[in-house]
């Protein structure tokens, strides 16, 4: 792949990335959340499509304008998400779209041949009859890569292979790609875990802000060096200062033991009026579980979550909008706004109660308060009476804060605040912090934009399998020093 | 607004409220441009449509027996479909709707014959009888949907058979007559008989009325009060609403429960109207219902829909089959130029949506 770049609206998500696999290779790409690996990946497998550069495959320039035309290609995909049909066996599975047929019927016999013609080269055995939902999730992968061999794939890319395996099944899949290796079968793989890579990868290349930063041979990248280069630049200056806490600030959230299904596991931190705690780590490690829990949106299955000292009586996101919790959800599309619901359905949604009497509405009270919301936030709209879906991410992340702001809320659960929003956005969110700081709320923000994190928090936590796995102060807190404990690298 | 022009963002709020208003103030005025526009379309359209209905069927159509006649038939299907309306809102669906008329006519026409009262009072307690049974049956249908997940397709196709079985099982397959006269008021007489008389004009059918209190009743339901802002909210994005603190559950069984009352009020003016509470009456209504709120634009995935539009649904499919009636035309026809309509109906709706989406 040579200089390939791809943008989004108001973000260039690639800019102008190389790199090569040679077959026989296991070329690793590391790099922070949203660095864009994904992307990159998603080009390949034919999920989006490059806005420039050239690809390249046996010297041959290619066009991959869709899954299938990847396939062709002899690119097979696994995602840490398998694509596998929950109901259908494995068998089934790896002939998925090129089912062999005699005239109009399935060929079963000759899909059975090919399938286990695969599973005997690879030297595995799956139950071949089982249908993929009741497969351990090492089947399913195994299932994923006969899948892609069957189709003849030369260059096959992994994202995070080992993120839900048990260390033995990480030493089978590596002896496997080991073999695949032999057979010249290129890998492309992806990895949050450093220390894995130097038993696995061929070459490592960093990727930074949609940048290839650097290519090198896995023995002359230390694991530090690594660190060093996923990080790169220095703390932005765009973020506004922090006034203190108070020595004397009152706890607003105390959180002790939070436990749920979901992937939080004993979690206890405090959270003061006038502090904001970043939550910090790798996508997955809980953070949003985390605040998910805390806001009632998932079921917490154990401890104790109370605001200024009272526990709270119930697990629902009710409970905890009476109890004073505000959530900014993380995609405000899906979780956040009712699309097509105007600005001012939007903002009073969750406290329609106070501008009522009765069970009546009453519009006046809403467009007052709306109208003042668009006036304090500098909400981008026509009117108050504009669809919420015609708005900019950005005036759309701010009918969120409106909502929340109406009510009378004094801990600010924030999740990925300024995702997908631009510059002058995100100064204004940082801005309107502040102001609830000083109002005295206290702060929770989950952000995987570690500058983000460092930059507009007291006091970072990072997150690690569901837990804290270390607590930092602003002042100690450096992106070498969160990213070691994130990846799992330190504790 | 940049930051480069506007450096303090805290000092001119004011401006920006006054900006506000008036661009409010615009955009309400050319809203009421617009709607007078469309109204002023629409009245010339129906005007032109009248005219030319009346002269191909004579003078029949537009005459005040005849007008006041598409109003009573109607009256069933329009109320169903108010409560389809809520149910569809939540991207839900009500198939029950059909069979709880036929149960809840026999479950009234058995009970008014065996309660031993008579006049205004037995009209009141039978209705109440019959509207309990129909919103305990919506709760039924509610359930499996709020506390499991299951497809309301499935709890309320269920809830069809149950009901219509049930109806048949009660009454041993044939018709109740009910013993009572107090029903007949309702079932065949006028209100406002001395008012409207100098006109000309027999009066208002009593079920008319009944049928014009609901719609507008829960009509101000769905636009003013908290409930329906939450069961728009709910078909918008079920998440965000719940997330909002909005108790779901409750809402989305409440929206089952009104449909199953008004199912419920609809067999009572079928049962007054033919005098007796039949197990046959209703059969195949859930879809007429659903025809009308989907006429009226109400879409099936939720989130947008009004009670007032899905009467007068209601009233587009009774004044073609009206006509069709007055125009001699065979009931098959009826049937496929009805099944055009509706497709013509929504096919339409989709075309202007996208022709004016912004």
């Amino acid at each position: 792949m040579t200089a390939i770049t791809k943008s989004f609206p108001g973000v260039r998500a690639l800019d102008g990335v190389s790199f090569e696999v040679a077959s026989g290779e296991v070329h690793a790409l590391v790099g922070e959340n949203g660095a864009g690996k994904s992307t990159l990946m998603k080009i390949l497998a034919g999920a989006y499509v490059a806005d420039g550069g050239t690809i390249e495959i046996d010297g041959q320039r290619a066009t991959i304008d869709g899954p299938k035309a990847a396939e062709r290609l002899g690119i097979g995909m696994i995602y840490q998400e398998f694509n596998l049909v929950p109901d259908l066996g494995v068998i089934e599975n790896i002939v998925l779209g090129i089912e062999p047929t005699r005239g109009l019927f399935l060929d079963p016999k000759t899909a059975t041949a090919r399938a286990t013609a695969v599973l005997a080269e690879l030297g595995i055995t799956l139950p071949l009859d089982r249908p993929a939902r009741r497969l351990s999730v090492a089947e399913q992968q195994l299932t994923e890569i006969a899948k892609a061999l069957v189709r003849h794939a030369r260059l096959i890319v992994m994202d995070e292979p080992t993120a839900a395996l048990t260390d033995r099944e990480t030493d089978a899949l590596f002896a496997l790609i080991a073999k695949l290796k032999a057979q010249g079968v290129a890998f492309v793989y992806i990895s949050h875990r450093l220390e894995e890579l130097p038993r696995i990868a061929d070459r490592i290349t960093v990727i930074r802000d949609g940048r290839a930063i650097e290519t090198r041979a896995t023995d002359a990248m230390p694991q530090d060096e690594m660190i060093r280069l996923m990080v790169g630049r220095a703390l932005e200056a765009h973020f506004p200062d922090l006034p203190p806490v108070a020595s004397d600030a009152v706890v607003r959230l105390a959180v002790r033991d939070l436990r749920a299904a979901s992937n939080v596991n004993g979690v206890s931190f405090e959270v003061r009026a006038g502090e904001i705690v970043g939550l910090a780590g790798l996508v997955g490690a809980g953070r949003t579980e985390i605040v998910r829990a805390i806001a009632g949106a998932d079921v917490a299955t154990g401890g104790e979550i109370a605001v200024d000292g009272h526990p709270l009586a119930a697990r629902s996101p009710h409970a905890a909008i009476e109890a004073g919790i505000a959530f900014i959800t993380e995609d405000r599309k899906a979780q956040g706004l009712v699309l097509g619901m105007t600005v001012r359905e939007n903002t009073t949604l969750a406290h329609l109660a106070a501008y009522s009497r009765g069970p009546f509405i009453s519009r006046a009270a809403e467009v007052g308060v709306t109208n003042a919301e668009i006036a304090e936030l500098q909400i981008r709209t026509p009117s108050s009476e504009q669809i919420v879906r015609n708005l900019s991410g950005g005036n759309q992340q701010k009918v969120v804060l409106a909502k929340w702001l109406t009510g009378e809320a004094r801990v600010f659960l924030f999740d990925e605040p300024t995702r997908g929003v631009d510059v002058g956005a995100k100064a204004e969110i940082y801005a309107l912090m502040l102001q609830l700081l000083a109002r005295g709320a206290g702060i929770v923000m989950v952000s995987s934009e570690l500058p983000e994190v460092l930059g507009m928090s007291h006091r970072v936590l990072v997150v690690r399998d569901g837990q804290i796995a270390a607590e930092f102060a602003r002042a100690d807190a450096t992106p070498a020093k969160v990213i070691a404990v994130a990846a799992g690298v330190a504790a | 607004m940049s930051p480069a022009e506007d450096p303090t963002p805290g000092e001119n709020v004011h401006e920006v409220k006054a900006a506000l208003v008036a661009r409010a103030g615009d955009a309400q005025a050319q809203k009421s441009r617009q709607g007078a526009l469309r109204t002023g379309i629409a009245v010339v359209a129906f005007v032109a449509l009248i005219v030319v209905v009346n002269v191909l069927t004579n003078g029949n159509f537009f005459t005040a027996g005849n007008l006041t006649n598409v109003l009573r038939q109607i009256t069933y299907n329009a109320i169903l479909a108010v409560g389809q309306t809520f149910v569809i809102i939540t991207a839900g669906i009500d198939l029950s709707v059909g069979s709880l008329i036929q149960l809840t006519g026999v479950v009234m026409a058995q009970f008014a014959n065996a309660s031993g009262l008579d006049g205004p009072l037995l009209v009141i307690v039978t209705t109440i009888v019959g509207v309990l049974v129909g919103c305990g049956a919506g709760l039924v249908n509610a359930l499996p949907v709020v506390r499991l997940n299951l497809p309301p397709f499935i709890t309320t196709l269920a809830m069809m058979l149950m009901a219509r079985g049930l109806a048949f099982k009660l009454a041993h397959g044939v018709p109740v007559p009910l013993k009572s006269s107090a029903f007949d008021a309702l079932g065949t007489q006028y209100a406002l008989h001395d008012l409207l008389a100098p006109l000309g004009l027999p009066g208002i059918p009593w079920a008319v009325l009944v049928m014009l209190s609901v719609v507008i009743v829960f009509a101000i339901v769905l636009t003013r009060t908290r409930f329906g802002r939450y069961v728009l909210a709910i078909g918008g994005n079920e998440e965000a609403a719940r997330l909002a603190g909005i108790n779901v559950r409750l809402v989305k069984t409440f929206v089952y429960v009104i449909s199953g009352g008004c199912a419920a009020l609809a067999g009572m003016l079928l049962m007054a109207r033919f005098s007796s509470g039949s197990p046959n009456t209703g059969v195949g209504s859930e879809l007429q219902s659903i025809a009308a709120v989907v006429v009226g634009g109400t879409s099936l995935m939720g989130g947008r829909g009004s009670v007032v539009a899905s009467f007068f649904g209601a009233l587009l499919i009774g004044v073609l089959n009206n006509v069709m009636n007055l125009l001699n035309i065979e009931s098959y026809t009826q049937d496929i130029v009805l099944g055009a309509v509706i497709l013509l109906a929504v096919t339409a709706e989709e075309i202007r949506k996208r022709v004016f989406a912004r």
